[in-house]
């Protein structure tokens, strides 16, 4: 028999864990989630790794995707409708803004199937299960940032060079991503008990996309009416992104401002739905 | 006075009984229920009962405490559905308690399922990092071990490999390779030892005594008794959700065995695990000899009746009733059945209540306890089905007639067949 080389050096004595039958709204342990963080990390890199297995294109899918929605709407919205483009050509308008949604609708829709997707490490073992929406997060930036290099391209044939507004970039991306974290929080912890999510997803997913500026300007909209667009926070995030990079004529200050506060609304509620459910997971799912 | 490193005080867990429906529901279900429910209540009320349909549960844990000291190994058992995994399942955090309190002071590894987080499209490279850190590992303390996994899984040439092109065999010695790395101070394990051939469940037992003697904690489920006996120096005996026993573990062992050695009558008629149209229920079941007398335990050769008390719902004629009884072996492989309706034609009329009987002359099986499932079909469609049932005890017997006897099922099987032996003297030509 193979001789088993057993290590004694214990880790340092932690707090004790208390197992006990906790069902109130009890804050979120984010310190818990940062020791996990390796977990996370390499929960993301599986993602990655796994998506375009057995695929002939690869990763090159996160940029086919929002390229043909983009060749698509500048045909028929751009040319045939002749919808207005703030004043930048039609095609790298909304290809600026596909980005950003591409990466939102990836995400949310896969976060919604991941709790179901893991259910056996659910059942099996103990880990924080908000890693594995967040790692979701995480390995679809890796498909916005291969999306994001087209963007620069189309950039430089059309000749358009960002100000410095662009340094505005990572927050807007911060918001989309805590917008999809939000909504998959909701959408997956629903999904655990009522696989209805599964159906209304891909038809939730195709009206939010007709109800965020992607392929027509926020401006067609007279003000206060555009502020209060940023109700949906996706709204916020795909102007933001035109002007930061673009420059698209007024800055989206106020649609933005409104966009931040119902995605963090967005978030904090579905943290504490989550986390209220999370208990019961690994006896429904 | 050392201070417990697992501490657990008057646990409980509830389960839901979800009746006919699937374990998840649909928003129209929930929404339907919600509706409904009033409605039957006060339809209930008006009729002059009591308002008690609240959802059916069961306590697969109720008032369980106990203490276990560092270095205490620790073996848990009991029957199917006594509570043994549910017990594990809140130790490692995988499902809270209804009821009670655990303290851990310590850090937990679970073992519930060799190969958990495994992807097939990962290679064994990644899926070592991967697995190794759902289990609770970091990094570099994989990366530290990364060249004894690959040596102990013995697949050291095909870490490059997806899993998926993986051999079972090889596919579980990798998973158990990086569980075997795992160094926390509170190891919990499941019988997942139970899988795979002869040599991989000595290693792992062999890797069992090696944790045990190095002074770490470890809770252990296992059917395998001389396991326990082995390595534990404490035993828990669960019977329907409670521990009815602690001791040392040979005395443990002696009351399970105790246990498990005679069958009593077995009461179905609260069970709710049940599927089908519910237009005949088996109530009750018990074993009876040729003469009618109830009998304890079945014997290897010898005849034994397998009662089913049914009962008929009030108002439905039960026509072509057929009765099915599967017998299973502890790690549930199913053996054999027996179908009222292949041996014979369907009943074509039955009591309201009654009893089914089905005759084995000479039972084929070696000694040791067995599962059984029943299930009644009336006209064609699926009554009653119960799974894991009943359990059937089967004590030695001279099933040959020889007065000589199997009884080791490891190493026979469970099944015997009768069968003659001759010798020639000439081999033949072909």
């Amino acid at each position: 028999m193979v001789e088993i080389p057993v290590n004694l050096q214990l880790p340092p004595q932690r707090e004790p864990i208390i197992i006990s039958p906790d069902k109130s709204w009890a804050r979120v342990d984010f310190r818990e989630i940062w020791d996990y963080r390796e977990l996370l990390f390499f929960l993301a890199l599986r993602d990655i790794k796994v998506r375009y297995r057995q695929t002939v294109f690869g990763i090159a899918w996160a940029i086919i995707q929002p390229f043909c929605t983009m060749l698509v709407f500048s045909l028929f919205f751009g040319r045939l409708a002749k919808i207005p483009s703030d004043g930048v050509p039609y095609p790298i308008f909304s290809y600026a803004a596909m980005v950003p949604w591409a990466f939102f609708a990836n995400a949310v829709s896969q976060s919604s199937d991941s709790l179901v997707g893991s259910a056996n490490l659910i059942s099996k073992v103990y880990f924080p299960r908000v890693l594995i929406p967040l790692a979701v997060m995480l390995s679809g930036l890796v498909d916005f940032l291969v999306a994001f290099v087209l963007m620069l391209v189309m950039m430089v044939y059309f000749q358009i060079f960002p100000t410095f507004q662009i340094i505005w970039l990572p927050g807007l991306l911060l918001l989309a991503v805590i917008t999809a974290l939000g909504a998959g929080l909701w959408l997956s912890a629903l999904n655990v008990q009522f696989r209805d999510v599964r159906y209304a997803l891909p038809f939730m997913v195709q009206i939010w996309l007709f109800i965020t500026p992607v392929a027509y300007p926020s401006s067609l909209l007279p003000e206060p009416w555009r502020t209060f667009y940023g109700i949906n926070p996706m709204a916020g995030v795909v102007e933001g992104f035109r002007w930061a990079l673009l420059g698209t004529a007024t800055a989206p200050g106020p649609i933005i401002a409104v966009s931040s506060l119902f995605s963090l609304i967005l978030l904090v509620s579905g943290l504490l739905y989550f986390h209220r459910m999370e208990k019961s997971f690994a006896d429904i799912i | 006075m050392n201070s417990p490193i697992i501490k657990v005080e008057n646990l409980g867990k509830k389960y839901r009984i979800e009746g006919r429906f699937d374990r998840y529901s649909t928003i129209r279900e929930t929404l339907k229920e919600a509706f409904l429910t009033p409605v039957r209540r006060l339809r209930a009320l008006a009729q002059g009962h009591g308002v008690s349909d609240a959802p059916e549960t069961f306590w697969a844990l109720q008032n369980v405490s106990f203490e276990v000291q560092p270095g205490e190994v620790v073996g848990i058992i009991g029957r199917n559905g006594a509570g043994k995994t549910t017990l594990l399942k809140i130790l490692s955090r995988v499902t809270t308690p209804t009821t009670g309190r655990v303290v851990l002071a310590g850090r937990v590894g679970s073992l519930l399922e060799v190969g958990v987080g495994f992807h097939p499209e990962l290679s064994g490279r990644d899926n070592i990092y991967l697995s190794g850190a759902i289990m609770g590992m970091k990094r570099v303390e994989i990366a530290r071990k990364y060249d004894e996994i690959a040596a102990f899984s013995g697949v050291a040439d095909f870490l490059n490999t997806p899993v998926k092109r993986y051999s079972s065999g090889m596919y579980t010695r990798l998973a158990f390779a990086v569980a075997a790395h795992l160094e926390p101070e509170i190891l919990i394990v499941d019988e997942v030892l139970a899988v795979g051939d002869l040599g991989f469940q000595n290693k792992c037992l062999g890797k069992m005594s090696e944790v045990a003697r190095s002074g770490r904690t470890v809770l252990f489920v296992s059917h395998n008794l001389s396991a326990i006996a082995t390595l534990c120096t404490r035993g828990l005996l669960l019977e329907k959700g409670e521990i009815i026993f602690q001791g040392n573990s040979s005395e443990v062992i002696s009351q399970y065995v105790k246990l498990t050695r005679s069958m009593e009558p077995q009461d179905l008629s609260h069970r709710l695990d049940r599927k089908g149209t519910g237009a005949l229920r088996v109530t009750r079941f018990y074993l009876e000899d040729e003469e009618g007398g109830v009998l304890e335990a079945a014997q290897s050769g010898g005849c034994v009746r397998f009662v089913l008390e049914y009962e008929g719902a009030a108002g439905t004629p039960l026509r072509e009733v057929a009765g099915h009884i599967m017998v299973a072996d502890g790690s549930r492989y199913r053996i054999f059945s027996f179908l009222s309706e292949i041996v014979g034609e369907p009943f074509s009329s039955l009591p309201p209540s009654g009893r089914l009987i089905c005759r084995v002359p000479d039972l084929p099986l070696l000694p040791g306890n067995y599962d059984l499932h029943f299930s009644c079909l009336v006209g064609r469609q699926l009554a009653d089905k119960m799974h894991f049932a009943a359990s059937l005890v089967v004590a030695e017997g001279d099933f040959f007639g020889t007065g000589r006897l199997f009884t080791d099922r490891d190493a026979y099987g469970n099944v015997l067949v009768h069968h003659s032996w001759t010798v020639d003297t000439a081999s033949r030509t072909f």
